[in-house]
């Protein structure tokens, strides 16, 4: 488990749940977006009343004429409410869409509501989230008798703060916001009742009042919040139903952008001090590399630079400036061993895993029923593919950067990261300092895509270390080389497919594939076959992988979705039809391909040359379906025409900016499948910056992208990641159709010349 | 070496190498953070500005080869009672934004190639505006510029 988040508090022993897991529910290791959480016994290790929680956010964020609401929200005397994302933003938009579900069932006046970042402590972790992610940990059943209490003290034992799984909206806003929102209504709504001296029933909320229709009198909730606060808050308020909503469901601008078009709005990287000096770093090349040595001498003797420090895998140039520290670090030679990774190569990764597979031993397995009798079957033919994809780089456009100062025993940092929480563990842990001695501002981020989690981020460490051995503040900024040679990719993986036809339908389908991380449980296969069978291959290189946006969708969907239009090739169908009958009659799944398959004109004629691919990916419990027009290039790279996105993710809250989070993710789909690879060569990264690594630029992106969504009322699901898994298959099968020629091996570059 | 210019209308002094780019003095000197730091090697248009009106990605541009010019940057396109330039106003309609860290740039590129060409035709802004954004705004973005040279119905879809 975590380390203790608190080691200062006094703990009582430990507490088990009194429902032991059936035998087979339990998954005692699990993926949340690419980063292990392990859960066990020992997680419920730590103890932390809920009221302490509560007394410690009111301390943080509660001022005079202010009332604070467990944690999550205060009122002011002036009507102003502010609510508290535990998530950061990172241009997801979530702060606004979990504003809107705490205000419409607070029935507050929008124009009277403010979003603030939550401050990186404890109180704050995130209980939500918890309980969102638990069935997925511990299974539904033992989830649903779990109490509240015992989820908070997962929540901040973790400790879970995480921005990522696509959860802001499915969990944090499901789960706290709008409970919250509706437990404090109800609360003010019975202050009311007693200040007037009326019953409850013929009291309205509304725009911030609650108002008594028959006397004409009204309380502004401002005035009703202190008498609110002191109230007990059920637990279980009632909801409004999706009827009564006014603003979850509407297209609400977002709250954060006129800060990004004047410029206003304060990155990590743009963080000042008086006296802060800023540094750069080259670390070794090769991942598990150290530093050997390095003559200081010559970065010393660049103007402007003050100081070299040496870690014991990278070196580090502090100057006035970043200009200086660059120039300071270029004048270096550092010597960094090769960790014994110099024979790690994007093809030798490959060889590697090609061999796992062929070897047989899977380290998991899920599907149902028996693949091998079907593949086996009389009259059963087999079908087959190999499918490779590479190491992908988040390439956030902002770099990293962190600002750290040591003082008085205490390290500040302000930046920006997926997590504040294990933000502050992390680096407490490289300074050799307790956790409370560390204190995190949490500042927005010019882009994540889960390159930001704690876990991952070495920066935390080096900014702890390097804080520690200079007087001043310190800004640590990576160039974009080091940012692009030093990633948490997207895993390199290989897999095979195979599959089973008989009279035009799938009997058995089996995917092997070979990575580092587990997708089982986290991508659900999505078509109702008679056996089914997915193996996983544990393979790592000197590389880390990352979650990158989506996870492992990414590749298990164009994996599946490539090979499903192969298997319809060989049964001779239309490849729409052909998943349309391996789907459930009525399902969300078949409703969310038949809207596709009727926006983007599906089966009309189209010029020669040209080609539609569609594809259907369920993530982060959102379906969507993808239907890609494109053509080749004269040079035999893809261009894409027009795209078409069909939604399913139960509740959109917001519609304006979840289209934005779909045509999003659909372009960084394409981008990836058209030309981005970080190849690996003697165990280093060979791509060095976006002249080797290209992000698709607007004259190759689809001038528009129709994004649709279909309100099915079914659970909420995330809208940051589920865009993106179909782009690619979709692609990949547009090219197969205008060309007959199937490429699979991303990126497409010119694979498709003729 | 004292290099001077002007920035946002105002001249300036700044005390560094020729050979600093633009970008360092905007931002490390001059405090001017809302140009970014993308790449440093003029691929990506985070540090888009203008000098003497045509678009100039900053980070590749030695301060020695500024010296007397006029730069504008994100925080200059606002009038001086702070309305926004109609590029910025568009921007908002149509909710370009998602981290939003590319957007100065995109912004200065967009203002520059309508100052050029009036009403920009869809080729033109595909040659244009050659700026990455990694969320993926550019259907957003086309949106927004047609909308603020009037070829396109306003933008606006949400709710104030």
């Amino acid at each position: 488990m975590a380390d203790n988040p608190n080691p200062d508090l006094d703990l009582p022993e430990a507490e088990t749940p009194a429902v032991k897991p059936k035998k087979k529910g339990v998954k005692r290791r699990i993926f949340l977006a690419g980063s292990a959480l392990v859960v066990g016994g020992g997680l419920f290790g730590v103890w932390w009343m809920d009221s302490g929680a509560k007394s410690q956010a009111k301390a943080l964020t509660v001022g005079p004429g202010e009332h604070g609401f467990l944690t999550w929200m205060k009122i002011a005397e002036d009507d102003t409410v502010t609510v508290y994302s535990p998530h950061i933003d990172f241009g997801q938009g979530s702060h606004t869409a979990l504003g809107q579900m705490l205000a419409d069932e607070l029935d507050a006046a929008w124009d009277k509501v403010k979003i603030e970042q939550a401050p990186a402590d404890m109180a704050f972790a995130n209980v939500a989230l918890a309980k969102g992610f638990l069935p997925s940990m511990a299974g539904e059943t033992l989830a649903g008798l779990m109490p509240e209490a015992v989820i908070g003290i997962m929540a901040r034992s973790m400790p879970l703060m995480i921005t990522g799984g696509s959860s802001a909206i499915r969990f944090t806003g499901e789960i706290a916001m709008r409970k919250t929102g509706a437990a404090v209504r109800a609360a003010l709504v019975a202050e009311a009742a007693d200040r007037l001296g009326v019953p409850e029933s013929e009291l309205t909320a509304a725009d911030s009042l609650v108002t008594h229709a028959k006397s004409g009198k009204s309380l502004r909730y401002g005035e009703l919040a202190a008498g609110a606060a002191g109230r007990s808050l059920g637990s279980d308020p009632v909801l409004k139903t999706r009827d009564q909503w006014k603003l979850i469901g509407k297209p609400i601008v977002r709250r954060d952008i006129p800060a990004k078009v004047d410029g206003s709005a304060v990155y990590g990287i743009d963080f000042t001090l008086p006296d802060m000096r800023v540094a750069t770093i080259a670390a070794a090349p090769v991942r598990g590399g150290k530093l050997e040595s390095v003559d200081q001498a010559p970065a010393l003797a660049v103007k402007g630079v003050e100081k070299v420090v040496k870690l014991d895998d990278a070196v580090i140039v502090v100057a006035k400036g970043y200009w200086q520290a660059k120039k300071g670090l270029e004048a270096l030679a550092p010597k960094f061993s090769d960790g014994g990774h110099s024979a790690v190569s994007t093809p030798a990764i490959y060889a590697a895993q090609g061999k796992l597979i062929a070897a047989g031993k899977a380290d998991n397995e899920g599907g149902e029923g028996d693949v091998e009798a079907a593949f086996k079957a009389a009259g059963a033919k087999v079908v087959e593919a190999e499918y490779r994809v590479p190491f992908l780089h988040h390439a956030m456009m902002e770099p990293f950067a962190l600002t750290g100062h040591f003082k008085d025993g205490t390290l500040h940092l302000w930046g920006g990261m997926q997590d504040p929480l294990t933000t502050r563990t992390r680096a407490a842990k490289a300074a050799g300092i307790a956790v409370d001695n560390v204190v995190f501002t949490p500042m927005i981020m010019g882009g994540g895509f889960g390159r930001r989690f704690p876990d991952l981020v070495e920066i935390i460490d080096q900014v702890a270390l390097l804080a520690k051995q200079v007087p001043y503040p310190v800004k640590l900024v990576w160039s974009r080389e080091e940012e692009l040679r030093h990633g948490t990719y997207r895993p390199q993986s290989l897999a095979k497919l195979s599959a089973s036809l008989k009279d035009g339908a799938i009997t058995g389908m089996r995917i092997d594939y070979a990575q580092s991380g587990n997708a089982e449980g986290e991508v659900p296969f999505i078509y109702n076959l008679p056996a089914t069978s997915r193996r996983h291959f544990a393979y790592q290189s000197n590389q880390i992988d990352g979650p990158w946006r989506s996870v492992n969708a990414t590749q298990i969907g164009f994996y599946t979705e490539s090979f499903m239009d192969e298997a319809a090739a060989a049964a001779g169908e239309d490849p729409y039809q052909f998943r349309r009958k391996h789907l459930a009659p009525g399902s969300r799944h078949i409703k969310v391909l038949d809207e596709v398959a009727k926006r983007s004109g599906w089966g009309t004629p189209l010029p020669a040359g040209t080609g539609r691919g569609i594809a259907i990916v369920e993530s982060f419990g959102t379906i969507v379906a993808e239907v890609v027009e494109a053509t080749v290039k004269q040079d035999g790279s893809a261009k894409v025409l027009k795209a078409w996105a069909v939604v399913d993710c139960g509740t959109t809250v917001n519609p304006l900016n979840a289209e934005a989070q779909i045509m999003g993710g659909l372009i960084m789909g394409l981008s990836s499948a058209i030309g981005e690879q970080v190849t690996i060569d003697k165990g280093a990264v060979v791509e060095s910056n976006f002249s080797d690594y290209p992000i698709l630029k607007l004259a190759d992106a689809p001038p528009a992208v129709d994004v649709h969504f279909i309100e099915s009322g079914a659970k909420t699901g995330g809208i940051g990641e589920p865009g993106l898994p179909p782009a690619s298959p979709a692609l990949a099968n547009a090219l197969a159709a205008a060309t007959g020629k199937r490429i699979r091996t991303l990126p497409l570059l010119t694979q498709a010349k003729a | 070496m004292a290099i001077a210019f002007s920035v946002n209308g105002k001249p300036v002094s700044v005390e560094a190498d020729a050979d600093t780019p633009l970008l360092w003095a905007l931002r490390d000197d001059l405090g001017l953070t809302g140009t970014k730091f993308g790449c440093g090697i003029a691929a990506c248009g985070a540090c888009s500005v203008h000098v003497d009106g045509a678009v100039t990605r900053s980070c590749s541009v030695p301060l020695g080869d500024i010296a007397g010019k006029a730069v504008t940057t994100i925080e200059g396109l606002k009038a001086a009672d702070g309305t926004l330039h109609k590029v910025q106003a568009a921007w908002i309609d149509a909710q370009v934004p998602q981290c939003g860290y590319c957007q100065s740039g995109q912004i200065m590129a967009a203002v520059a190639l309508i100052e050029q060409v009036g009403t920009p035709s869809d080729a033109q802004i595909d040659e244009a505006m050659t700026n990455i954004c990694r969320c993926g705004t550019y259907p957003r973005i086309r949106k927004a510029i047609l909308a603020a040279t009037g070829q396109a119905a306003a933008a606006q879809t949400g709710e104030a």
